[in-house]
């Protein structure tokens, strides 16, 4: 009897004889190219080649069992469009649409690699012909992206062959709610949103608070600018977030659980959308899980587009159709949450992990990290770094290794300046920490935060000053105004700001901007508001002098705010081609051929049209 | 007339009547109609028995919900902090100037809504500018506007052929 055309899954024995079957199905000289369509590699024209990929397979006449998959984000988005080959782990990087054919013609049909097209390593110049040859993924250990860019996230029966599903069916076969929670206390797994809370002792205290029904919510509004892993995950592997959903209900003794997804990511929605149908049909979401009496349903809400709707209260108000304002949490969630009932809310990371905590073990999980941080997370590495992209690195790692070793450094000659952690909520951290290591209390202990892994790198050429205001700005504007010190003291801190990147800062101003943090820390209601001082704090902690500059020197160390700097010609480097003179809108620049041209700084307005211009990059910033 | 109230009851009618499900409604209400109507909003309001007062105050605060109809193409820059720090805010002074566009507001001629949000999660790629679901990536003031342009020039082009 075969499964694979059976509608539902009705026991814990149909599950594994159906994923026997998938795996009796593969051909073992089978091939299979895997696409990234993840949203670094999609805005590179991913989705065409995958077109291309899949007319090659379908027109070929060669004897060979071929197959095409778009996958979800591979990490290594800097070198995207990526495309690997299996069996043998070849990684092509930049693949074009030309070089499709010539992919086909000679890995898939030939079994010869496409050198131009491997990833080639900086420093040694070496050529990587597999996927573990890159520095990039050497350092990295993935859990909860571990089937991302190796399944088709549209596909279950891909995410059953690799063994999903199966820690659902441990634990409604063979473990009870408590032994559920107690191999996540095991575990030792924090809530990956930001906080860090144990997860273990939330799913207790919601499954010991009396009253009924009870919920379960992903947050997906990953709202921090800069990170995305959440959303790589949803879209890479969404069965893994509703396994973990599933598990956690079970312990819980919840029905019904809500993923709560961010507005600007439609393929997320789409992915969960397709990855809840398919668990519907057979049986692994509705009544009766897998011939138990186990019942579980998942419903899907897309956010309205507010930042503070990733605050847990906040997002609960939002489930319930109203404007997304944070409460006091005088009552917790676990006790009063969605509908005044118990509620357990943990992101989409935390919810990805749980399968592989229940297959291999608390044991296993806590094996990795530090003493109190446990396990893996994962970074989107992003800014001024040549390796841009997803990593996933176990806890306790130091800044150096991700920022040197992972991403490669910093590009263009250029000197690492800082690296902000923990979105807008975070801070800076300089490159004097930068032996740090990785974990929630280390981050906290340096001012800034683990958050939900947006690290994004700084260099040289970055002002501080102008980073603080850029983070004041934007929390000023999503601030829900329900808290007066949120609602008025940003925007008095960011009417200072303002003042010192456009050189009117006064002496005092650094004091006056600690006092308001300390007056938002202590009398906000909500995360946002508590934390939203501490990119202004840790730029003055770490980078003051920078401040000062600005302020008595009237001057931008890093030449980014306007006003606080010159703009030169060097006439060295200087050709005399006169095409700043043309596009100079003030007649500020004079020169003749073969001379030198030079800027009247009287009549300058320090638009920067020359520097734009500039084809020898003789304009300089001074 | 009918034709309001119908898409109304439909949409309320896909969440059972549920009043906690506002936001998925007027979020279909706006999928439909390309923003909020406010004869709609009345409507919807009425369906439900809720005062206006509580749907406005959904309304208003989301940042996705749209008041006044958008124009033929949704362009949206991103302004998260990677894309800032690569020059975003540079590509969006540069679109507001050369179309007499303001964040969030769309072109006289209806050509676009220009939205200015905070991250769309391709920060790998950034600067990161979307029009009506294409990424482009490392995107500058200049190539922003020939891809504006491009519009400009579609929207010539077919009604040339309209006339043709």
């Amino acid at each position: 009897m075969t499964l694979l055309g059976q509608k539902r899954l009705s026991s814990f024995e149909d599950l594994q004889r159906m994923q026997e079957e998938l795996l009796s199905l593969r051909v073992a000289s089978a091939k299979s190219i895997h696409v990234c369509t993840g949203p670094g590699c999609a805005a590179k024209g991913s989705e065409k080649l995958y077109e291309l990929f899949y007319e090659a397979v379908k027109e070929t006449d060669a004897n060979v069992e071929v197959h095409a998959k778009a996958v979800g984000c591979h990490g290594l988005c800097e070198c995207g469009p990526v495309v690997i080959i299996q069996p043998g782990d070849i990684f092509y990087q930049r693949v074009e649409e030309p070089d499709v054919a010539e992919i086909f013609r000679e890995t898939i049909l030939g079994g010869r690699l496409v050198e131009r097209l491997l990833y080639e390593n900086p420093t040694t110049g070496q050529k990587a012909d597999t996927v573990d040859k890159i520095p990039f993924y050497k350092v990295q250990q993935r859990i909860a992206l571990a089937y991302n860019g190796l399944i088709d996230p549209t596909k279950i029966t891909e995410y059953i062959a690799h063994g999903g599903y199966s820690a659902l069916s441990k634990v409604l076969s063979s473990m009870t709610s408590e032994e559920v929670i107690s191999e996540v206390e095991i575990a030792g797994l924090r809530g990956r949103g930001g906080g860090g809370f144990p997860t273990a002792r939330k799913w207790r205290s919601c499954r010991n608070t009396e009253g009924s029904p009870k919920y379960v919510i992903c947050n997906g509004d990953e709202g921090d600018p800069g990170a995305f892993m959440d959303r790589a995950i949803m879209e890479g592997n969404p069965h893994s977030v509703i396994e973990g959903m599933l598990i956690g209900a079970y312990a819980i003794g919840s029905e019904q659980g809500y993923i709560y997804v961010r507005n600007e990511y439609p393929l997320s929605v789409e992915r969960l959308r397709e990855a809840i149908e398919q668990a519907k049909e057979l049986g692994l979401l509705g009544e009766n899980i897998l011939g138990s009496s186990f019942s579980f349903n998942i419903r899907i809400n897309r956010g309205g587009g507010a930042f503070v709707c990733g605050e847990s209260t906040a997002l609960m108000a939002s489930l319930e159709g109203r404007p997304g304002e944070p409460r006091a949490k005088y009552v917790h969630t676990v006790e009063s949450g969605l509908w005044e009932k118990p509620t357990n809310l943990n992101n989409v990371e935390t919810w990805a992990n749980v399968p592989h905590i229940i297959n291999r073990g608390g044991k296993w999980f806590a094996g990795i990290g530090t003493e109190k941080s446990k396990g893996t997370k994962v970074f989107s590495l992003v800014g001024k770094v040549r390796n841009t992209g997803l990593v996933e690195v176990p806890m306790g790692i130091t800044l150096r290794r991700i920022v040197d070793e992972i991403g490669g450094g910093i590009p263009g000659g250029k000197h690492f300046k800082a690296v902000q952690t923990g979105g807008p909520s975070g801070g800076c951290i300089p490159a004097e920490h930068l032996d740090a290591r990785v974990d929630f209390d280390e981050l906290t202990k340096l001012g800034s935060m683990m958050g939900s892994g947006g690290m994004i790198v700084m260099d040289e050429d970055t002002c501080m000053v102008n980073v603080a205001k850029y983070f004041t700005d934007f929390l000023q504007k999503e601030s829900c105004g329900k808290c007066t010190t949120c609602r008025e003291g940003l925007a008095q801190m960011m009417y200072i700001l303002s003042r010192i990147t456009k050189g009117q800062g006064e002496v005092g101003d650094v004091e006056e901007l600690g006092s308001l943090a300390e007056l938002l820390e202590g009398t906000a209601l909500c995360a946002l508001g508590k934390t939203a001082a501490n990119p202004v704090m840790s730029t003055i902690r770490y980078f003051r002098d920078e401040y000062d500059a600005h302020i008595l020197d009237r001057r931008c160390p890093a030449k980014e705010c306007r006003g606080l700097f010159r703009y030169e010609i060097d006439p060295e480097a200087c050709k005399a081609c006169g095409i700043c003179l043309k596009n100079c809108p003030a007649d500020a620049i004079t020169g003749e051929k073969k001379v030198p041209h030079v800027i009247n700084q009287e009549k300058c307005t320090l638009c920067g049209a020359c520097w734009e211009k500039c084809p020898f990059t003789a304009v300089l910033k001074v | 007339m009918a034709d309001k109230e119908n898409l109304i009851e439909q949409i309320a009618s896909r969440y059972d009547g549920d009043a906690g499900m506002l936001i998925p409604m007027m979020q279909d209400l706006q999928a439909e109609c390309g923003y909020l109507p406010a004869e709609h909003l009345r409507c919807l309001a009425r369906q439900l028995e809720l005062p206006l007062s509580r749907l406005y105050a959904v309304a208003t605060f989301y940042a996705s919900f749209r008041h006044a109809p958008k124009g033929a193409h949704d362009v949206t820059l991103c302004m998260g902090t990677v894309c800032y720090l690569k020059g975003s805010a540079a590509i969006s002074e540069a679109i507001c100037k050369e179309f007499r566009v303001e964040p969030g507001g769309t072109t006289r001629d209806r050509l676009f809504t220009f939205q200015a949000v905070n991250c769309m999660g391709a920060c790998a790629v950034a600067p990161v500018m979307v029009v009506d679901g294409k990424y482009y990536n490392g995107v500058t003031p200049a190539k922003a506007l020939e891809i504006l342009y491009g519009l400009t020039k579609d929207k010539a082009n077919a009604e040339k052929e309209n006339e043709a």
